[in-house]
């Protein structure tokens, strides 16, 4: 069974596919409002799908810290990246 | 050698942003809403129980007066958990290290109490500065003393969360410095300083609670004298 055709930049992000990754930014909505409403969903389908169910687990928390964990390290590469292990100075 | 253990309390910005934004939005993306079913997912019954057992807890000895605290002292207590937890996992920031942001915290909220003292009760509130059944001679010096240590409370608050966190971060960083170190030399050693570490890191998921939970009790007891 097909999908329908739906435009490029109206597709949720999970169903865009790598080529289409640039249409799909360039046709997004950019504004103050559009970005907060565009978290908003975005929290909302991770919750209601992970969190707010029958007998969810630690299991939706945790991707979230693990996340966090990740993007925390991305942050502090640069400047993680430029000690030397080797050195008395390391930590 | 020794300034480079401090390197962690400074918030590295990356694309101008500093990291400490995302350590201070992220309790509010970790505790959802309460909704209008009537039995509702784990994580907020779980959420809901706590935060009713701890307001229960903490307002019980205060009179009808000042439970208009309750939402602000309750959502303190969260947050300041929450960011202390937090900080607890690899390569996160810990905001409340940082003594500008505690004293922010302690420094209103101590001066709110005090002014509501002095104004709806000026009698009363000044009479804490005068324990009963002091002897005559030592009055003067002892509401001199009791003036000082009055003022010196939001400091108290304040010095005493970032210096508990602080150490704390400082000493697991040293421990691991250590044990990494020592490990291609005595592993046996290195082992363990590891169990060390271990017990270290308990130690410090129940500091980060108890400092909570101590910040908000007291300003509780600040708040039951003056209203």
């Amino acid at each position: 069974m097909a999908d329908r055709p739906v435009p490029i930049a109206e597709k949720r992000l999970m169903d865009v596919k790598l080529g289409e990754l640039g249409t799909w930014l360039g046709g997004r909505d950019f504004t103050p409002n559009g970005l907060i409403s565009a978290i908003r969903k975005g929290h909302d389908r991770y919750y209601n799908k992970y969190i707010n169910v029958k007998k969810g687990g630690i299991g939706g928390i945790a991707m979230l810290l693990v996340g966090y964990v990740a993007i925390s390290y991305i942050w502090e590469y640069d400047h993680i990246s430029k000690k030397c292990i080797f050195s008395y100075n390391f930590p | 050698m020794t300034l480079s253990f401090f390197d962690q309390f400074m918030s590295p910005t990356l694309l101008g942003i500093p990291l400490i934004a995302l350590a201070l939005t992220l309790p509010w993306v970790l505790f959802p809403k309460p909704s209008s079913r009537w039995l509702n997912n784990r994580v907020l019954t779980l959420q809901s129980w706590f935060i009713n057992g701890f307001a229960q807890q903490i307002f019980q000895p205060i009179n009808q007066e000042g439970h208009k605290w309750a939402a602000l002292l309750t959502s303190l207590m969260i947050f300041l958990i929450t960011l202390n937890m937090l900080g607890l996992l690899p390569y996160t920031f810990t905001p409340t290290t940082q003594l500008s942001m505690n004293m922010a915290f302690a420094v209103p909220l101590w001066l709110a109490t005090v002014i509501i003292g002095m104004r709806n009760q000026p009698t009363h509130a000044l009479a804490h500065l005068l324990p009963e059944g002091t002897p005559t001679p030592l009055i003067p010096i002892l509401i001199m003393i009791e003036t000082i240590s009055l003022f010196i409370r939001p400091l108290a608050l304040g010095v005493r969360l970032t210096a508990n966190l602080t150490a704390g971060h400082l000493l697991i960083q040293l421990i691991a410095t250590a044990a990494l170190v020592l490990l291609p030399l005595m592993p046996t050693v290195a082992i363990l300083t590891g169990a060390l570490l271990l017990m270290l890191t308990l130690l410090e998921v129940a500091v980060a609670m108890i400092q909570a939970y101590v910040f908000v009790l007291l300003l509780s007891l600040y708040l039951q004298e003056n209203v």
